[in-house]
């Protein structure tokens, strides 16, 4: 539907291999811009490889990505002037202070003197840091550092953001923090890559999501999409009287023909898979059958529940040669 | 009531969105022009120094190895090799600056691969700016701990009663030569900053290799008493070349051949080591 320039980021059968590891297998990718972009797995899938391919860090064996119209391996100069690098695999300075880091950064863009100097102070300022920008960044708590790391990545506005696993190890209240400054940085425009393990976080924040594993991107779509295409949710009801989960438990069987779990609190039942409309002649036949319902949900399924669908389908798959090496 | 926990509204427990509002407060800022080679290599220096003003200790090296092995030398030495210490000191002060700034590279190496570790240098290597930068740029603020140690071993040396014939002239040409030419070996250890896993690796090489390099010189003491073979080791070691440069520097009796040579052997161990780092760097994963 779009043209290529639209896309931010065009990749297609990237493969990379550390000695004995397949870390990626043939990685397609395509992230159209402006939006938040959600590239998911779990540890060693081969998120932050990816990333580092597409970052001009690693050099892919074969494949090719063009990144904002240019190819990382020919033009890399053209990638790394607008884009920026933040998260578990960037750093910072940790033995100088939070001003210092930014100002050094801040010439190497190439801002003079007087600009990074103010450019600095700025940052510090937006993001809450300026208490603390003159003490060794070594001194202060993760969620601080991470959020210096992000305003280290600001300093001037990148077309296209990395972002790798920007909350891994943050608390509630810092990662809501770091949430909320992604998508301010995307409604102003910035194209941002977000690798993440947590599916909650890809769920809130991307517009688009990819699932990795084993090297290979097994799933792509809104998170929508995905859900959807992992099937039907889950029916939970709370029974007004516990001693009646028996009887509860019998009724849903009858209607749903699906197998019937009881919930952690008693007189809580869960079924899983029911259709909308057979959930709600269910819940009528508990009404019919005076087993009075206090509450009951359809929900959606998680996305935890579709990664861990997606994720189980592809280790049962084991035509994975870079999975279980044959000895 | 239909409840979706995957897909709870936005904000978290005890969250505030003030970030958010805070960030738009710090106008985008366009990206300016690239800076130059020159400009990128100093800000590395700049860097350089910043950490030495936060971690002062790291200069321990560069001031404890020269005035120990200076008074060791002189005392220990001294009586049994050349009658007297103040008599020994006159041959041995070049030899022992030699010997201490050269150890000292062996932390450009530490240093760089400490660095690597930590990731710092996968945002500088997303930057466009000359690629080697951050290499020269270290290279310019160990220089300066090079000066440093230069210093204190002649300012001891003074001390202890030293005096160069060469007079002041003698004595910058003699501290230039063996900065230049610790520099250059500096592309050594960078390669093997980059290369090797981890900085007890590159320690434990670097005295392997630097020891022999040093004491295997007529840095102490004159080879004409030596063996043969070790004659010849010593002879075709550089650090013998740079020994009897800066020796000669300080007796004011160098010559523009003696010069050269240093020169000649520092560039070529750049043009060695310079392109060997930077594809390792390049390369480093």
């Amino acid at each position: 539907m779009e043209a290529a320039a639209e896309l931010a980021i065009q990749a297609t059968g990237l493969t990379k291999r550390f000695a004995a590891t397949v870390a990626l297998d043939g990685v397609d990718l395509t992230v159209p811009a402006g939006t938040i972009y959600g590239f998911l797995g779990p540890n060693g899938a081969g998120k932050t490889t990816t990333l580092r391919i597409l970052a001009t860090l690693l050099r892919a064996d074969s494949g090719t990505a063009r990144v904002l119209g240019h190819d990382v391996a020919r033009e890399p100069d053209a990638v790394r002037a607008r884009i920026s690098l933040a998260g578990q695999s960037a750093a910072l300075d940790e033995d100088l202070t939070a001003r210092e880091n930014l100002r050094v950064l801040g010439r190497l863009i190439g801002h003079h003197s007087r600009a990074s100097r103010s450019r600095a102070q700025e940052l510090l300022d937006a993001f809450g840091l300026a208490d603390a920008a003159d003490r060794p960044v070594k001194t202060w708590s993760g969620g601080m550092r991470r959020r210096l790391d992000l305003a280290a990545s600001l300093i001037a506005t990148p077309e296209l953001l990395f972002l790798d696993e920007p909350t891994s190890g943050l608390d509630p209240s810092s990662r809501a923090q770091v949430w909320d400054t992604v998508r301010a940085l995307a409604e102003a425009g910035t194209t941002v890559l977000l690798t993440t393990q947590y599916l909650d976080e890809a769920d809130r924040l991307a517009a688009r999501i990819a699932v990795i594993d084993h090297g290979t991107v097994i799933a792509e779509g809104t998170p929508g999409d995905l859900k959807a295409a992992t099937g039907a949710g889950q029916l939970h009801v709370q029974l007004a009287a516990p001693e009646q989960a028996p009887q509860a438990a019998a009724a849903l069987r009858r209607v749903l023909d699906l197998p019937v779990r009881p919930g952690t609190d008693p007189g809580s039942l869960s079924v899983a898979g029911p259709a909308a409309d057979q959930a709600a002649l269910a819940v009528a036949h508990l009404h019919r059958n005076s087993i009075p319902v206090a509450a009951f949900a359809l929900a959606r399924p998680s996305l935890d529940e579709v990664f861990l669908a997606l994720t189980t389908r592809a280790a049962d798959d084991s035509a994975d040669p870079a999975k279980e090496p044959v000895v | 009531m239909t409840t979706v926990p995957a897909a709870a509204p936005s904000s978290g427990p005890g969250y505030t969105s003030s970030d958010a509002q805070a960030l738009s407060a710090a106008p985008a800022r366009p990206r300016p022009a690239p800076p130059g080679p020159v400009t990128a290599a100093l800000t590395f220096a700049w860097r350089a120094l910043l950490k030495i003003r936060r971690i002062p200790e790291q200069l321990s090296d560069v001031i404890a190895v020269p005035v120990v092995f200076t008074l060791l030398f002189t005392y220990l030495f001294g009586g049994a090799l050349a009658g007297s210490p103040h008599r020994y000191l006159q041959f041995l002060l070049p030899g022992t600056l030699v010997m201490a700034v050269l150890l000292a590279t062996m932390y450009t190496g530490v240093n760089l691969n400490g660095d690597l570790a930590k990731g710092v240098y996968d945002r500088f290597r997303t930057l466009r700016i000359w690629q080697p930068a951050p290499i020269v740029g270290a290279l310019i603020g160990d220089a300066l701990r090079y000066l440093l140690a230069s210093a204190l071993v002649t300012g001891l040396g003074l001390l202890l009663g030293y005096r160069p014939h060469g007079g002041v002239g003698g004595v910058l040409i003699a501290i230039a030569l063996v900065v230049v030419f610790a520099v250059a070996l500096s592309w050594v250890f960078t390669l093997l900053g980059l290369v090797l896993r981890s900085a007890s690796a590159i320690m434990s090489l670097a005295v392997v290799v630097l020891f022999p390099l040093t004491l295997a010189s007529n840095a102490f003491v004159e080879p004409g008493t030596m063996p043969g073979w070790l004659r010849a080791v010593v002879h075709a070691n550089p650090v013998t070349q740079l020994v009897t440069t800066t020796r000669a520097a300080m007796d004011g009796t160098v010559t523009a051949v003696q010069i050269a040579t240093v020169l000649a052997a520092s560039a070529a161990l750049v043009a060695v080591f310079g392109p060997l780092t930077m594809r390792a760097y390049r390369r480093h994963e």
